[in-house]
């Protein structure tokens, strides 16, 4: 049985929740739908009705280009031994919440 | 709707507390609330049918939330009523310690849950109609029946939209799809016409300004039903035939298969807890 069929038309749609005004949209997990107005309303009924939001996202996962395991090296090992390249060195201003 | 009245919801001198209530109302606006309370139990109760049951994970949680919302909407309802009556019985007894003939909820709301095109469209003609009432509702001049209305509002504006959305994707979908939600559109239609009547109970309260005339809702809601249907690429069904009977108490046989299962639990058990 082919993916399409055995979701019967229905793909999954990774979903981003945003608690409160300003706060980045944050990853929460994926849902099933045809389409995105029901990915959206698919979002809110599992994601979105305990605890505070403010905006939901929905995005095709198939729209999401992601790393492979194999790539880990040369993506991720350069910035290991560069440790003035951390943003440790800086203070952050008082009152910066969202940094 | 409230001819006579501003629009807006600040309180004023002649709004209405339970203590504040002119003892003449108390019959009408009891019968009332129990009609609103029963109307989200029994419709609540259909919807939990899905828990574990539904098309797929994500309509299966979105069915359950629908009947939560339903199930809160009449415990505030019921309660409300209780208060009203003012007979020493809580939401609890008016919900599971009542029989069929004692419920006053439109019979649209007991038909068996059918398959999930009935649901939803189900969901749709009722929600249009809730919607608009609670909308109407939150001008009551009965104060803690305009905040009930104000919190049912939103939640039955997402009902709406939500089986709006579905309806036009079954209606607009695969030949099967279309079939049932036309089978249910038209199985459903002569239970409509209940939801619009005017009898002794709302004249009384919509002339103290506690209700809207159920009269008014009927064009708007047959606007929002006709557009989200013909988006649907399905047919309203002419037939203007209409059944009634749930607001005296006859019922369809299926009240009573409901309340049973229902109710058994604090009947077999009074006054258990968990």
């Amino acid at each position: 049985m082919s993916e399409q069929k055995s979701t019967g038309g229905m793909v999954p749609w990774e979903v981003f929740v945003q608690p409160r005004t300003g706060a980045p949209h944050e990853h929460v997990g994926n849902v099933h739908a045809s389409d995105a107005e029901m990915a959206l309303q698919n979002a809110r009924d599992v994601y979105g009705r305990r605890g505070k939001v403010v905006s939901l996202w929905v995005t095709p996962a198939s729209a999401i280009h992601a790393t492979t395991p194999d790539d880990s090296g040369p993506f991720f090992d350069p910035a290991d031994d560069k440790p003035y390249r951390h943003p440790s060195f800086y203070k952050v201003p008082h009152g910066g919440k969202n940094v | 709707m409230f001819d006579g009245r501003a629009s807006g919801r600040p309180t004023s001198d002649t709004d209405m507390t339970t203590a504040t209530l002119d003892p003449e109302l108390r019959p009408a606006l009891f019968d009332y609330l129990l009609r609103l309370g029963d109307d989200a139990l029994v419709l609540g109760h259909r919807l939990s049918e899905w828990c574990g049951h539904g098309p797929y994970l994500e309509e299966d949680i979105a069915l359950t939330n629908l009947a939560l919302d339903c199930v809160g909407q009449a415990n505030g309802l019921l309660g409300l009523a209780a208060e009203v009556e003012g007979a020493g019985r809580d939401a609890d007894d008016l919900a599971f310690r009542r029989d069929a003939l004692d419920f006053r909820n439109a019979l649209i709301v007991e038909l068996p849950k059918g398959d999930f095109g009935f649901t939803v469209a189900r969901q749709l003609l009722f929600s249009a109609y809730a919607h608009l009432l609670y909308e109407a509702l939150r001008e009551s001049a009965f104060e803690p029946l305009a905040g009930i209305a104000a919190k049912a509002f939103k939640e039955a504006r997402y009902h709406l939209r939500h089986s709006s959305e579905w309806l036009i994707r079954l209606g607009d979908g695969t030949d099967e799809s279309r079939q049932r939600a036309q089978t249910a559109l038209d199985d459903l239609w002569m239970y409509t016409g209940e939801l619009f009547e005017k009898d002794d109970t709302l004249r009384t309260l919509v002339d103290a300004g506690l209700a809207p005339d159920p009269r008014a809702l009927e064009a708007p809601w047959r606007e929002r039903v006709e557009a989200v249907v013909s988006q649907a690429t399905l047919t309203l069904p002419e037939d203007d035939f209409m059944l009634t009977g749930g607001r005296s108490g006859r019922h369809t046989e299926h009240l009573g298969h409901l309340l049973a299962e229902m109710q058994f639990l604090p009947r077999a058990y009074p006054d258990a807890v968990w």
